[in-house]
C-alpha cells in the first residue's frame, strides 16, 4: 500500500510544480503586458487561465482521492493537505494575473500620452511580488524554510508599497483629475500585486507547515 | 485532556521529564521484561492517563503484548518469563509479592485478539465473572448481567436467548460479550490486545464506539496493528520497536507530526 501511496505522492508533486509554473508564467505575463502596454499578450494571460482553473479541479480531486483511498498520516497527510491549499493560493494567483491583464487592456486603450505622463511607478512592487512568489516555489520545490521565512517578511514591504500608492494616487488624481481612469488602473494592479503577494506568503507558511508541523500563520513574521 | 507525565520520546532518557498535569492511573517505571535469557522489553517508561484511551502501536514482535500481559501479571502463567521495574497502579507497585492477583485482575480487565466466550450460555458468560468475584443473590447477579450486556449495546440483541450458547453469536457480538464479562466485574482498567482483528468491519465500528463511550468510566489501554484504529480511537499513543518505546504523545500530534523519524517510517507504511 506504501508504495502505491508513494508513487502517488510523487505525481501529485509533479503536478503542483507543473502548476506553479503555469501560474509564475501567467504572472509574468501579466506584468509584462501592463509594463510594455502589449494588449494581445494580455488577452493571451485571460483566455490561458481556463487551463489553470481545470488544472486546480484535477489536483482537488487527486487530493481528496488520496486521502479516502490511503488514509495518510504524518508527513503524508501534512504534503497532501498543503498541496490542497497550494493549489488553491495558485488558482488564485492566476485569477490575480488575470485581474491585472484586463487593467493592463484598459490601460493599452488609454491615450499613450496620458498613460506615459503617469506618476505612477509600480517597479519595485513588481520586482518584489515577482521575487516572493518566485522563492514561495523555490521553497516548497526545496523543502527550504529558511527561505520560506524570508518570503513572510517581504509582505510587510509590498503592503507598504501598496499604502504608498493609495497615497500617490489620491494626490495625483486631485493634480490631474485627467488621468484618473489610468490612475485606477495602477491603483488596482498595485491591489493584486499585493494580493499576490499575501497569497505566495501563504504558500510559504504552507511550506513551513509541511516540513516542521507547525501553523505559523497569523504570527508575526519577523 | 491533560498530558502524561512521561514522554519517553527516547527511551534513553528514562526519568520522568516533567511533573504529572495529573496523576497517572498506570505509571511504568524502567520495566525489562525477559522470556527465559531473552529480553524483549527495554526500560519501558510509561504513563497511562486515566479516563483515556491509550494505544500502542508498533511492527509484530515489538513487544506491545508483552508489555500490557504485565499490567495484569497474566505472564506468570509461564514461569520462564519475568519482569523487573515497577508497574505502579495507583501508586501502588502490582510487581510486589504482597499484591493480590486475583483481585489484579478484577481491576484490570483484558480482551483478546479471538473472542474468547466460555462453552456455556450468553447469561453465564457474564454472570461467571460475578460469581467469582462477589457474593450475589440471583437477582442481582441478573440485574447486573443486564447492566453489562446493555453498556456494550448487546441487550436488545440476545435479551430473548440469553441460555442460547455463547458460541451462536457472530464473532463481533462474541467479543462484546467477553468485554461484557469483563466490565460485569467493574474493573477500572481495561486492556485490549487487538480486539477487533478478527472482526468484521460492522463489528469493529461498535466496538470503536464502545471503547470511546466506555473511557468516561474507565481506562482503556488497547494494543493494534491497525494505525487508522489507533488514530480514531486514542488520546495518547505510544510506538513500540524492538523492544524499546521509541515515542510517545497525543495522538494528534503523533499522527500528524511525529518527533521521531522510526515512528514517521512505521506510520507512513515505509516499514513494519
Amino acid at each position: 500500500m506504501s508504495t502505491v501511496l508513494q508513487r502517488e505522492l510523487e505525481k501529485l508533486k509533479r503536478a503542483i510544480l507543473a502548476q506553479c509554473a503555469a501560474v509564475q508564467s501567467q504572472v509574468r505575463n501579466a506584468i509584462t503586458a501592463v509594463a510594455r502596454r502589449d494588449e494581445s499578450l494580455a488577452v493571451k494571460v485571460i483566455q490561458s487561465d481556463a487551463e489553470i482553473d481545470a488544472k486546480e479541479v484535477e489536483i482537488e480531486e487527486e487530493c481528496l482521492k488520496l486521502i479516502a483511498l490511503h488514509q495518510p498520516v504524518a508527513s503524508d497527510l501534512r504534503f497532501i493537505i498543503t498541496a490542497l491549499k497550494i493549489n488553491n493560493d495558485l488558482e488564485r494567483i492566476g485569477d490575480l494575473a488575470v485581474n491585472i491583464a484586463e487593467r493592463s487592456v484598459s490601460l493599452c486603450r488609454e491615450n499613450e500620452k496620458v498613460v506615459h505622463s503617469s506618476p505612477v511607478d509600480l517597479t519595485r512592487m513588481v520586482e518584489t511580488t515577482r521575487l516572493m512568489l518566485e522563492n514561495s516555489i523555490k521553497s516548497l520545490v526545496n523543502l527550504d524554510t529558511e527561505l520560506a521565512k524570508k518570503v513572510r517578511l517581504l509582505d510587510d514591504e509590498v503592503d507598504e508599497e501598496n499604502r504608498k500608492m493609495f497615497r500617490t494616487v489620491i494626490r495625483e488624481a486631485q493634480k490631474h483629475p485627467e488621468i484618473l481612469p489610468c490612475l485606477m488602473s495602477m491603483l488596482s494592479v498595485s491591489r493584486y500585486l499585493e494580493r499576490i503577494a499575501d497569497l505566495a506568503s501563504n504558500i510559504a507558511e504552507d511550506v513551513i507547515y509541511l516540513v516542521h508541523g507547525e501553523i505559523v500563520r497569523h504570527r508575526s513574521s519577523g | 485532556m491533560s498530558q502524561p507525565a512521561v514522554s519517553p520520546v527516547n527511551q534513553k532518557r528514562s526519568n520522568i521529564a516533567s511533573e504529572p498535569a495529573s496523576t497517572p492511573k498506570i505509571a511504568v517505571r524502567n520495566l525489562n521484561f525477559y522470556y527465559g535469557n531473552q529480553q524483549v522489553l527495554f526500560d519501558n517508561n510509561l504513563d497511562i492517563m486515566p479516563y483515556s484511551v491509550t494505544a500502542i502501536i508498533g511492527p509484530s514482535g515489538c513487544g506491545k503484548s508483552t508489555h500490557i500481559r504485565v499490567y495484569n501479571r497474566i505472564f506468570e502463567l509461564y514461569p520462564e518469563q519475568r519482569a523487573e521495574g515497577e508497574v505502579l497502579l495507583d501508586g501502588v507497585n502490582i510487581l510486589s509479592r504482597q499484591t493480590d492477583v486475583i483481585e489484579l485482575r478484577r481491576r484490570i480487565g483484558m480482551i483478546f485478539q479471538k473472542p474468547t466466550p466460555f462453552p456455556m450460555s450468553i447469561f453465564e458468560n457474564v454472570a461467571y465473572g460475578l460469581r467469582l468475584h462477589y457474593r450475589l443473590r440471583s437477582g442481582e447477579i441478573a440485574a447486573r448481567v443486564e447492566d453489562a450486556l446493555k453498556a456494550v449495546g448487546l441487550w436488545d440483541e440476545v435479551k430473548d436467548r440469553l441460555d442460547a450458547p455463547a458460541v451462536s453469536l457472530s464473532g463481533g457480538q462474541q467479543q462484546r460479550l467477553c468485554i461484557a464479562r469483563a466490565l460485569a466485574v467493574e474493573p477500572e482498567i481495561l486492556l485490549m490486545d487487538e480486539p477487533t482483528s478478527a472482526i468484521d468491519p460492522a463489528g469493529t465500528a461498535r466496538i470503536e464506539a464502545l471503547v470511546t463511550s466506555l473511557k468516561n468510566s474507565i481506562t482503556i489501554v488497547i494494543v493494534t496493528h491497525n494505525m487508522q484504529q489507533a488514530a480514531r480511537i486514542s488520546d495518547y499513543t505510544a510506538f513500540f520497536y524492538e523492544g524499546r518505546i521509541v515515542e510517545f504523545g497525543p495522538t494528534t500530534r503523533v499522527f500528524t507530526n511525529p518527533v521521531e523519524k522510526a515512528t514517521e517510517d512505521y506510520i507512513t507504511g515505509r516499514f513494519g
